[in-house]
């Protein structure tokens, strides 16, 4: 997404702000208080399309039609949830996009440390052209790659394969994650490299017992963000994953909208299984995600 | 020679990256430039025919609504959400965060960000489930206040199909600009602000003047990025409308994925692809020339 960003240095955080003595907060005026409640009322207007769909996804279609989308449920009504719970055996969505966006942090990360490694600190020749490539391929539309990517793992028998879009996303995320890090390294304090020669650690210990260490922030940001990345993409899994078996969560739901086989609280119930996971995922990481897309920004 | 070795051992680290993006980016990018130049349609082998492709392209009236349409993504993607980002960071920093406190700030920039992680295809089918003819939300909300004459087939009609994907979008990127000039915001002064206040420049000119200026890279980084994404779009129009009605929300990506797998026209979709590409270097390049002028313009000061 961010394809130009830098990140801070590797230690991780930006400089604190220099703390202030704490002022005398200034008196409220009735302009602050109007801007504060339309500031709330922009961020309510941002989730009302959610609120209205847990609101429908718990309605018969009858309760629906009678009551219109802003009631309470007349009686908590199931039927829709599980309707696409197991029209589309949503345990097993669950795991395919946990287990692709799962493997894909994992690999993504690990081909960008190796890249960066090189590119970084290893200051190898030609490390600017090999830069220009990686941000390239960080930018072109997938389309551009999608019809000979669909010969190429046709013939390696790797078509509908979960493991296709699996090394196709950790090219790509690796792309962007070899372009940020590098740049991280490549102001990697010299004196901890140098100490560790001193000490008569090879390349290989050096990468992982003193590099990865410092640089443990950015490189959790890099998983982090790998995974919801991946977890969200859609045209390469569409084109790749055709049988159910494969299917990841934002295809079954999408798949349901095409049959049009869904009454209107089955596909609000299936929006909400949709969008329930990323939303969990966001509570729980959302300061490492805050962080990582300030910290990104960062020029 | 010790450098040498040195250099040697780093390229091994390379290897397994090279490899991949070699057959994963480079190779692939370079058969479909190829693929643009012949007539292919998927099974038989692509038969070379020169330009006959890039000549169609040129007189191709839905290729070129794709990339009008395209500049209505720039609007929903770039400029609105920039522009809209911009205050709403403003006011949450400058005002929520400093008269009713940091953690009302950041609540309320969780909120706008929200839409941002949910997989772009859902968030297209929830706006899309309001945007129901007949009975969806949006409907019957206008039924409600009594405007039912503004009722509409929304992702049915040419004339709503286009803005209707335009609202998922602005829905889904506001958070984005909100998040990244927040915290770009804190490098701003605040004795600036102060000095600036004491000779008597309103907030309207100090956050032009002083805010605009220091926030100005990411703005820069804001804008480049979210246009190459707006010349992206996908998933919004293949869940939606499948491009329809008639052309009226067709975007480059959507023409050439329906050209490979629906007509089997793949030699002709790999030129409408390698077309967005083209223009998405260009508009890249631009992008980054103008940042280094303004670099220097700052430089020079």
């Amino acid at each position: 997404m961010s394809a130009l960003l830098k990140a801070p240095a590797p230690a991780g955080e930006k400089k604190a702000a220099p703390v202030k003595a704490p002022t005398v907060r200034p008196r409220r005026t009735a302009l602050d208080w109007i801007l504060l409640v339309v500031a709330v009322i922009g961020a309510l207007a941002v989730i009302f399309p959610l609120i209205l769909i847990v609101l429908n996804s718990f309605k018969s279609p009858e309760d629906y039609n009678n009551g219109g989308p802003l009631h309470l449920p007349s009686h908590l009504y199931f039927g829709g949830i599980k309707r696409f719970w197991n029209g589309v055996d949503f345990p097993l969505k669950l795991w395919n996009s946990i287990f692709i966006s799962g493997m894909v942090a994992v690999f993504g990360v690990l081909i960008s440390l190796f890249n960066a490694y090189g590119l970084g600190i290893g200051r190898v020749k030609g490390r600017l052209p090999l830069l220009v490539v990686f941000l390239l391929a960080n930018m072109l539309p997938q389309e551009a790659l999608l019809y000979p990517l669909y010969n190429e793992f046709k013939s390696l028998g790797l078509y509908d394969s979960k493991w296709a879009v699996i090394i196709i996303f950790t090219v790509i995320q690796s792309a962007f994650g070899t372009y940020l890090l590098s740049s991280v390294y490549s102001t990697f304090p010299r004196e901890l490299l140098e100490a560790a020669a001193m000490d008569g650690a090879g390349r290989w210990r050096t990468l992982w017992q003193v590099v990865v260490p410092v640089s443990k922030q950015t490189l959790a940001v890099l998983l982090i963000f790998f995974f919801i990345w991946t977890w969200n993409e859609f045209l390469i899994p569409v084109t790749f994953l055709v049988s159910n078996d494969n299917q990841t969560i934002p295809l079954a739901v999408s798949s349901l909208q095409g049959e049009h086989m869904s009454d209107i609280t089955t596909t609000s119930a299936s929006a909400l299984l949709g969008l329930l996971p990323t939303l969990i995922f966001f509570l729980i990481f959302q300061r490492t995600l805050t962080r990582g897309v300030t910290a990104g920004a960062v020029k | 020679m010790i450098g040498h070795r040195r250099e040697a051992g780093y390229w091994l680290y390379l290897l397994p990256g090279l490899v991949l993006v070699t057959a994963v980016i480079l190779i692939p990018l370079a058969q479909n430039v190829y693929y643009s130049f012949t007539d292919y349609r998927g099974i038989r082998p692509p038969q070379w025919i020169g330009l006959d492709n890039w000549d169609k392209l040129l007189h191709d009236d839905k290729f070129w609504k794709s990339f009008e349409n395209s500049i209505a993504m720039i609007i929903a993607m770039v400029i609105i959400p920039t522009l809209l980002g911009l205050l709403i960071a403003a006011v949450l920093f400058d005002l929520v965060g400093k008269r009713f406190g940091g953690r009302v700030a950041s609540f309320l920039r969780a909120t706008y960000y929200i839409p941002q992680i949910i997989p772009i295809v859902v968030a297209s089918i929830v706006i899309g489930w309001i945007a129901r003819p007949d009975d969806g939300a949006a409907n019957q909300l206008l039924g409600l206040i009594g405007l039912d004459g503004a009722r509409q087939n929304w992702l049915g009609d040419p004339t709503w199909a286009l803005p209707t994907i335009m609202a998922v979008l602005i829905w889904v990127q506001l958070g984005y600009p909100v998040v990244v000039f927040m915290a770009a915001l804190q490098r701003v002064d605040p004795e600036l602000y102060e000095a600036a206040e004491l000779d008597g420049a309103n907030w309207w000119h100090r956050f032009r003047a002083i805010t605009i200026a220091v926030i100005r890279p990411e703005i820069f980084v804001v804008t480049l990025t979210c246009t190459i994404a707006a010349l992206k779009v996908f998933a919004p129009v293949y869940a939606l409308t499948r491009g329809g009605p008639g052309t009226s929300t067709i975007v480059p990506s959507y023409y050439s994925y329906s050209e490979f797998f629906q007509s089997q026209q793949v030699g002709y979709g790999a030129t409408v692809a390698t077309a967005l590409t083209i223009v998405i270097l260009i508009v890249a390049t631009l992008f980054l020339v103008a940042q280094r002028r303004a670099e220097r313009a700052e430089e020079a000061r």
